[in-house]
């Protein structure tokens, strides 16, 4: 097993997938499905088989050596161009505890997501084919630790998603699609910028000891690669970093996204269909966070620092706006759009807490949310297909009509409370717990428990309006679950119960990684600090 | 009988109920008669419940049984534990919650049946016993809150179970927010707590007050940190100004209302402060005592004008659970969980009467409507009017006891502390409790029927009905406290079954008469009684108590009689013209039976204010936000249209103008290309001139 490229083959399958998909006739739609069932079944299976080769004291983060499943050979190099010297793009590809929840995340919700796209009918040969490239992107994202291929997968994504909600949508399609375009494509910019000034600031030393710009994120950490005058390089006096760790954040932060970038989620996903809404919020999003856990912290770790209190801050707005926000939707997808934004915040209010129990619930908290809201969209995907409309307002009493359908809606709805007992209360409670211990962020934390209670009641309310009270006349012929809905309902809530009574799977897998990052920043903060006052 | 057996059944004791919920709930819509099963287990819990607490008293009466389990890491020392702490509170706590819930269960099979959703029924119940008892059987905070949330699920279930009611699905989304409210205190409580401490045991954390170790190292904090937790007391015992909750709560089925909304969810806030008594500090004690006694007031005032036969009985309930809290306050830690045990066993017997009265009036809840009940439900009046002497505080009932015991430690309280407030609004409350308590006995029970046709349907519940409404009222007679009817002192409940509270908080922090004495002592002696925290009350609290007694126990018996006598001269002797009294007091009248307008209030400032936050921010996100966003778009198509339209104009203009340009002048000199050879001739001469000329 140990010289199986496991991450090559979890990321490229879906291509795999797609030439299949590609010599299938047009009308042979149920094998079309079938075979990306196939296909996402299997990155299922090897997504546990990942997890059971899982080498669970390895650290990874900075440490080349504790990531796991590395694939690594030389992709592109060119010696001594147009006089910048060699360029050196490598083909690495690695986990550690940050990177294997989400591969695993992302394996469940692509699987989820297949199911739901059953019922699209139009040109489903061209969905597939988009839906798999999409899939593709996503692994790699996860899997690639060197920057310039990770920035490849990252603009992978957009173009079948552009086309998946722009072909497939709803009423106002062309708008949400252009928009979230547009707007992630304006934060790659940002990401790209940074990305060329790393490059040109740090040096790798290869084995023959010839010295070359890297675009390796493990070297872009080490400290002792910089130049002396590379615009981003800390030795440089009049380095560029702080400027640089913000265009890199907001870059990422589009993504999340944090308030005030993230108007383009709720046109996103009230026009998405509903698998495309699963996989955008059960996946998409954690990109964001990922990308600065991954990327900013450990390459800027003395600015990640100095900025820990913003962070937190807009955290913090994120997950009181966003719930507030949600409190007055009349939609009832714009409703968990906005919920979204809510509860990605409290990735961020961990993440900014800089310590174990902080960045633990952070990532955490994305995989609890990939899970959780996947359950929300879908609940709403259930009640849209049967009756057409999302209004909140045009419903009540459904609990009657659809029980079994109001238990999983009842098991989600207090999930994303954050009830105990439930996946969503320990991300949570962990990311208090850490946000507090943090002195930087204490106040904030405080503030930001505030959300519980309006998470608490957007959902509650929200609850009462469409699934409480008397039946509307209307809706007497809508009919509980199908099988399909249950396969898709019923292995997240597996997960959400499985993961609130006994996180320590999780957790563990996390941990070495989490410990290392936690280490890695203060040990970097004590050398940064050595260089400022010399 | 060994300390694992003990652990083995309370293992049994949380985990059966949560069997029975989930078997129930699955199976529910299969087989018809699976409800059974659940009774059957809660009945195996109470036979648990019992042999522990048996087991308990007799074999480890002054032991403390502690196990943990490890329930996550994420590193060495941030260990996360789940475990049991079993000591004889927790045993007496199972025991009620295990027995009212049995009778529930029973009470339930008749009062429920016929109901469309009837074994999910049952399922709730189920989960909400298990909920409640890992409140009772934790020995930690965090444990402790998850099953408080869990506690405040199964509350929000079983009031909003009938949700085709609106007001009931309202009552339900009211309940779980309200408790939330709270319950945020608590969280901040349990964070301050666990960045302290690095733990969440309760033994850990006292062990570590009592070496000196205190939150940001400041009193204050430490008070903060105790009424913080209290937070969540408030929230779920229904405390002022969070009290609103409990009320609604009252559209639940109203055997639940007599388990969860009187006798054991209620409860749990005087519980959680109970297991916490150790950190309070006496600025926390004050802040308590107040919340208490507020509560135990405002609420009786309400119940007063009432006409709903459950809600005169929930605000009862707030009321006094508001006793038990200002009992605390006080630091009557001993009566007020004696109350607690009392209360909850004539409380749920008050409920199940009303449930019984209701199910007998079929659906009637209005006591204007009934009448004259006792000769058709001899029964049901019987232990009414038992655990109506109880709650009014006649001697002979456990009421008396408890009650008596928190009137005279207020009142030793005001001798020591000169705080007179809490021992006057303690009597004025017992005053009001006899009366409204003997309105509502008389209007329904005594009397006329003022609804014929409801009274001659009226029929006596059945034995599964009947039965418990025995045993409660029962256990509202003194003998299963105390040998002695007038005094629970020397009783075996106060002396043997409730340990003294250790006190954990410094010194410097406590009241007077609760300083640990050793302390003027040497330092050695002194640390090592603080450790274990054996002195409690200095001798003066002892001397207070004994001369408070006699004159608390008569005050007591006076006042309740005459509340009990003006409402026998109001209602049964109609001496008094009462509507015509109401009438001279018509806004005093109004201000209670609109509970002091605390609902109308929190409508128009907190829900009100915050819908139209909500409405504003969402305004600005998708005018400000996004409208800077669609903004910047319309803006830089507005950029490439006029690009555009300079590109076309103006730069190929110029491009166009440059080609026009050449052919207008090609279309001049056109003329000079004639071909003839003369022309050309002239012309070379012409210029050689000009060139000649210039250069």
């Amino acid at each position: 097993m140990n010289n199986f490229p496991i991450l090559s083959f979890l990321t490229f399958l879906p291509v795999l997938g797609m030439l299949i998909v590609l010599f299938l006739p047009k009308k042979e739609v149920q094998a079309i499905r079938i075979t990306t069932l196939i296909v996402t079944g299997l990155q299922i299976v090897f997504s546990i088989i990942l997890v059971m080769g899982y080498n669970y004291s390895a650290g990874g983060i900075n440490d080349a050596n504790s990531f796991q499943f590395k694939e690594f050979f030389n992709w592109i190099s060119i010696s001594d161009f147009a006089g910048i010297g060699k360029i050196k793009i490598d083909y690495f590809l690695g986990v550690d505890g940050l990177s294997t929840p989400l591969v695993l995340l992302t394996a469940i919700v692509t699987f989820i997501a297949t199911l739901s796209s059953w019922n699209i009918d139009k040109s489903v040969k061209g969905y597939f084919l988009m839906f798999l490239l999409l899939d593709t992107g996503m692994m790699g994202t996860f899997v690639a630790l060197d920057f310039f291929l990770f920035y490849i997968f990252w603009e992978l994504m957009l173009l079948p998603m552009y086309f998946l909600i722009g072909i497939w949508g709803g009423p106002r399609r062309e708008y949400a699609a252009i928009k979230f375009f547009l707007y992630t494509l304006f934060g790659s910019i940002f990401i790209l910028l940074v990305m060329i000034g790393l490059y040109f600031s740090s040096m790798e030393t290869l084995a023959d000891g010839t010295r070359v710009f890297t675009f390796n994120l493990l070297e872009l950490m080490n400290t002792a690669n910089y130049t002396e005058t590379g615009i981003l390089s800390p030795l440089n006096p009049n380095n560029l970093r702080l400027v640089a760790y913000i265009a890199l954040f907001v870059g990422f932060a589009i993504k999340i996204p944090m308030f005030p970038f993230h108007t383009w989620l709720p046109d996103a996903h009230v026009e998405a269909p509903t698998a495309i809404s699963v996989i955008l919020a059960g996946v998409l999003l954690k990109m964001g966070t990922y990308g600065i856990l991954r990327i900013a912290y450990p390459i800027f770790p003395e600015i990640t620092y100095q900025l820990a209190w913003w962070i937190a801050l807009f955290g913090m707005i994120n997950i009181i706006y966003g719930a507030l926000a949600a409190m007055a939707q009349k939609d009832f997808k714009k409703l968990i759009a906005y919920s979204s934004v809510s509860h990605m915040g409290f990735v961020m209010l961990g993440m900014s807490a800089l310590n174990t129990m902080g960045i633990s619930g952070a990532i955490l908290q994305m995989f609890n949310h990939g899970t959780i809201t996947a359950m929300l969209f879908l609940i709403v995907g259930v009640i849209y297909d049967r009756a057409h409309t999302r209004d909140l307002e045009a419903f009540g009493g459904l609990g009657k009509q659809m029980p079994i359908y109001t238990g999983f809606v009842t098991i989600a709805f207090f999930a994303a409370i954050g009830l105990p007992g439930l996946s969503g209360f320990i991300s949570e409670a962990l990311v208090f717990l850490g946000g507090f211990g943090s002195g930087t962020t204490r106040i904030l934390a405080v503030v930001s428990t505030l959300g519980i209670l309006l998470g608490a009641a957007y959902m509650l309310w929200t609850m009462q309006r469409v699934y409480l009270g008397s039946l509307n006349e209307k809706w007497k012929d809508l009919t509980d679950l199908t099988g399909r809905e249950y396969a898709m309902l019923v292995p997240l809530t597996i997960i959400v119960i499985y993961l609130g009574v006994n996180p320590s799977p999780m957790l563990n897998l996390m941990n070495a990684s989490v410990n290392a990052m936690v280490k890695f920043i203060a040990d970097a903060q004590v050398f940064y600090s050595s260089i400022n006052t010399l | 009988m060994t300390e694992s057996v003990l652990i083995n059944i309370s293992l049994a004791i949380l985990f059966l109920p949560l069997f029975g919920f989930v078997v129930t709930l699955l199976l529910g819509k299969k087989v018809k008669s699976i409800y059974l099963f659940e009774v059957f287990i809660l009945t195996i819990v109470l036979i648990s419940a019992i042999v522990l607490a048996f087991g308990k008293l007799s074999y480890f009466i002054d032991h403390k049984i502690v196990s943990e389990i490890e329930w996550f890491r994420l590193t060495d020392t941030i260990v996360i534990k789940l475990g049991f702490l079993i000591d004889n509170l927790t045993v007496l706590m199972l025991f009620v919650v295990a027995l009212i819930s049995a009778l529930v269960h029973y009470f339930s099979v008749a009062y429920m049946k016929g109901d469309e959703r009837y074994n999910r029924y049952f399922a709730y119940l189920g989960i909400f016993t298990f909920s409640m008892n890992g409140i009772v059987l934790t020995n930690n905070i965090l444990m402790m809150y998850i099953f408080w949330e869990l506690v405040g699920l199964s509350s929000y279930l079983l009031i909003g179970f009938w949700f085709e009611k609106k007001s009931a699905a309202d009552a339900g989304k009211k309940a779980f927010l309200v408790n939330r409210i709270g319950d945020l205190g608590m969280f901040a409580g349990i964070l301050i707590l666990f960045l302290t401490y690095n733990t969440f045991s309760f033994d850990t954390i006292f062990q570590s007050i009592s070496a000196g170790k205190i939150p940001f190292n400041s009193e204050f904090w430490l008070t903060l940190t105790g009424i913080l937790l209290f937070m969540g007391a408030v929230g779920k015992s229904a405390q002022f100004p969070l009290h609103v909750w409990l009320p609604d709560a009252m559209e639940g089925p109203t055997p639940v209302s007599a388990l969860i909304h009187a006798a054991t969810m209620v409860a749990a806030g005087v519980y959680l402060t109970v297991r916490i008594f150790g950190l309070l500090t006496a600025d926390a004690m004050m802040f308590i005592a107040v919340i208490g006694m507020l509560s135990a007031f405002i609420p009786a005032t309400i119940a007063l004008t009432q006409n709903d036969i459950k809600k005169v009985l929930a605000y009862s309930t707030v009321s006094q659970l508001g006793y038990m809290v200002m009992a605390l306050g006080v630091g009557a830690y001993k009566f007020a969980f004696f109350h607690l045990v009392t209360h909850a066993f004539f409380k749920a017997c008050l409920f199940l009467g009303s449930g019984s009265v209701i199910h007998a009036m079929h659906h009637e809840q209005d006591i204007r409507n009934m009448g004259g009940l006792r000769k058709k439900l001899p029964l049901t009046y019987a232990t009414f009017l038992l655990s109506s002497l109880a709650i009014s505080g006649i001697p002979l009932t456990s009421g008396f006891l408890s009650k008596d015991g928190i009137l005279a430690s207020a009142f030793a309280f005001g001798s020591l502390t000169g705080y007179w407030i809490f021992a006057v609004v303690g009597f004025l409350v017992a005053l009001l409790t006899a009366f409204y308590m003997f309105r509502l006995i008389i209007i329904t029970f005594h009397g006329e029927p003022r609804d014929h046709h409801k009274y001659d349907h009226a029929h006596e519940s059945p034995f599964v009905m009947a039965m418990p409404l025995v045993v409660l009222a029962g256990l509202s007679i003194f003998i299963w406290y105390t040998p002695n009817p007038i005094s629970a002192d020397q009783g075996w409940f106060l002396t043997k079954w409730i340990e003294t509270p250790e006190l954990h908080a410094p010194n410097s922090t406590r009241f007077d008469f609760m300083q640990s004495e050793v302390v003027a002592e040497t330092q050695q002696v002194a640390e090592h009684n603080s450790s274990h925290g054996e002195i409690t009350y200095s001798e003066k609290y002892t001397e207070a108590m004994h001369s408070a007694h006699y004159p608390a126990m008569f005050l007591s018996l006076f006042v309740a009689i005459a509340g009990i006598l003006t409402a026998f001269v109001f209602y049964q002797w109609k001496k008094v013209n009462v509507e015509k009294l109401t009438a001279s007091i018509k806004p005093l009248y109004n201000f209670s039976l609109n509970k002091w307008y605390i609902d109308e209030f929190y409508h128009k400032t907190f829900v009100a204010g915050l819908l139209g936050l909500s409405k504003i921010i969402y305004w600005f996100d998708a005018t400000i936000v996004d409208g800077i966003v669609n903004g910047s778009a319309t803006v830089t198509r507005a950029i490439s249209t006029f690009t555009g339209a300079f590109d076309k104009y103006v730069v190929d203009g110029l491009v166009n103008f440059m080609a026009y340009l050449s052919g207008f002048i090609g279309l001049i000199f056109r003329r000079i290309q004639t071909g003839k050879v003369q022309t050309y001739i002239v012309l070379v001469i012409f210029s050689i001139i000009i060139l000649f000329f210039f250069f």
